[in-house]
């Protein structure tokens, strides 16, 4: 099963950063066949947000919805079952500092 | 086939639902992988016996026969909806749902998975339960809304949405590996307790929900543990239930009010199913890996075996305390402790206990805390103090009974320093 893990955090944190090394994790899920593709995101601030009224396409500078809550990057892995996915996201450096959404696909393709 | 009356056939068929159907639905589940369908197929097969069964009379062995019937009606549907060619993967699973040589016996017992399916800790507590009570208990959806005090609605939508996220999150339909064992198992064993603690509260619901619900926290807790023999926690959970649920009858006066243990006319109690809680914890014990569950049916045996309250075995119960207060500290824990310490070692040792809990703030705004400080004084002869402490209590006290039992006290507690 393939799911979307974003990677959010909930403000500033403080952190060594030897502790945010996420290169170990990029390399155990790429060895397991995990670990799809995924990249880090620019913050909100760079965000546009695009809309289709009546034909015309609007667009809004940053985020359509404000929250505390960033989110910071994704992957797109693939596991046997949720089991395995939420193994991989705690394993994941920021899931100690921030939080990690776990997103199923719509539907296998 | 044996020839039957009415009422040998209703029997038969409320016998077959208690035992069956949570083995029909989890074995449905594991050949189809469709929650709604082994529910609706398992309901089919019930309804199909309440038609058959008085005229050709109940089969010898019901389970295998509402099995079979279940199973066969599945395949009929998954056949009518195969011809989609998404369908072709659930048409594969047919071969062995159409195997009329797999008998029931040759089937895993299926509801342990189906067990840590329900009470997989990525759906909320209330969806476990919910799931729990519909899946492996059978209760309808409007039982479930009843106990819980909620619309049918409510709780359509909350077995609705937990089924589709067990579906489309990848919740995997399976006794959990080595490694998840234990965590996994403890959520379990929270949420049979929990069960079982709704049902004995004497708040919400009426009687027969409630005793429904510790009716089936306890069948659930002896199939758990005899699923998990090497469990030794999990059989402690059913010593607990069995020792609690074996004082429902002395728990409650005529008005409703909770009587205090003390007071309890002991000759209520069930003895044998007391003696059977025992016999179960001490099997549990001796596998010497004790846990939460198990100190606390030692607990319940210590109060269920004295024979009156004066000679109930406080040092006993103390050591037992400090023993949970190791294994799952926290506050309630630690003022059970402070009472069980004033019991067996004086009203002074147990105040010292509960002091420092009051300066540590844990239990601020907990009625019970006063409350226990009240009776220590109290017992101490410090009556001014009592007074102002059982004052302090009732201000907190959420429900009606406890306050009346408080005033009561404080009434004492203040003729007490008026006749000095």
């Amino acid at each position: 099963m393939k799911y979307l893990m974003l990677v959010c955090v909930d403000g500033p944190f403080e952190a060594d950063p030897s502790e945010l090394d996420v290169q170990p994790w990029l390399d155990e899920m790429h060895a397991r066949g995990i670990r799809l593709t995924g990249n880090r995101l620019r913050p909100a601030s760079d965000a546009t947000t695009v809309r289709v009224s009546d034909g015309d396409v609007l667009l809004t500078d940053g985020p359509y919805v404000e929250t505390k809550e960033q989110i910071g990057g994704f992957d797109i892995i693939d596991c046997a079952n949720l089991d395995e996915a939420i193994e991989v996201a705690s394993k994941h450096p920021i899931a100690k500092f921030g939080m990690i959404d776990v997103r199923p696909y719509w539907a296998e393709d | 086939m044996t020839d039957a009356t009415g009422e040998t056939v209703n029997a038969a068929i409320t016998t077959a639902y208690a035992q069956e159907w949570g083995r029909i639905v989890a074995t449905l589940i594991r050949l189809t992988g469709d929650w709604d369908l082994a529910e609706e197929c398992a309901q089919d097969a019930f309804a199909t016996a309440l038609e058959r069964w008085p005229r050709d009379g109940v089969p010898e062995r019901p389970g295998a026969w509402l099995t079979t019937t279940a199973r066969n009606r599945a395949l009929d549907r998954i056949r009518r909806s195969a011809t989609e060619a998404s369908k072709l993967k659930e048409a594969a699973r047919m071969a062995e749902l159409g195997d009329d040589r797999v008998t029931l016996d040759d089937f895993p017992d299926d509801r342990l998975r189906l067990m840590f399916t329900c009470c997989h800790p990525a759906l909320t507590l209330d969806a476990q339960v919910a799931l729990t009570l519909r899946t492996l208990a059978g209760l309808t959806t409007a039982e479930i809304a009843g106990a819980f005090l909620v619309s049918e609605h409510t709780m359509g939508q909350r077995l609705f949405r937990a089924k589709h996220k067990i579906r489309h999150a990848g919740i995997p339909f399976r006794v959990p590996p080595a490694h998840l064992l234990p965590e996994r198992t403890s959520a379990v064993l929270a949420v049979l307790y929990l069960l079982f603690n709704e049902g004995y509260a004497a708040s919400g619901g009426t009687d027969l929900v409630r005793q429904r619900l510790t009716a089936e926290a306890i069948r659930l807790g002896r199939l758990l543990s005899t699923l998990m023999p090497d469990e030794p926690e999990a059989s402690g959970l059913l010593a607990l239930m069995l020792l609690h649920d074996a004082r429902r009858a002395g728990r409650l006066d005529a008005h409703g009010d909770l009587v205090p243990l003390e007071d309890q006319d002991r000759a209520s109690w069930d003895r044998p199913q007391i003696e059977e809680g025992i016999a179960i914890l001490e099997r549990a014990l001796r596998r010497q890996s004790p846990g939460i569950y198990q100190v606390q049916a030692a607990i319940a045996a210590c109060h269920a075996e004295a024979p009156d309250a004066a000679q109930t075995d406080w040092s006993e119960i103390a050591l037992l305390y400090s023993e949970l207060a190791r294994l799952a500290p926290g506050p309630i824990v630690e003022l059970n402790r402070a009472v069980a310490v004033a019991m067996a070692d004086g009203p002074l040792a147990g105040l010292d206990l509960v002091d420092a809990l009051t300066q540590s703030g844990q239990l601020a705004g907990y009625h019970l805390l006063p409350a226990t400080r009240a009776d220590l004084l109290r017992r101490l002869g410090r009556h001014d103090e009592a007074a102002h402490a059982y004052r302090e209590a009732l201000d907190l006290a959420p429900a009606e009974p406890q306050r009346r039992y408080l005033q009561r006290r404080l009434t004492d507690a203040t003729a007490a320093t008026d006749g000095r």
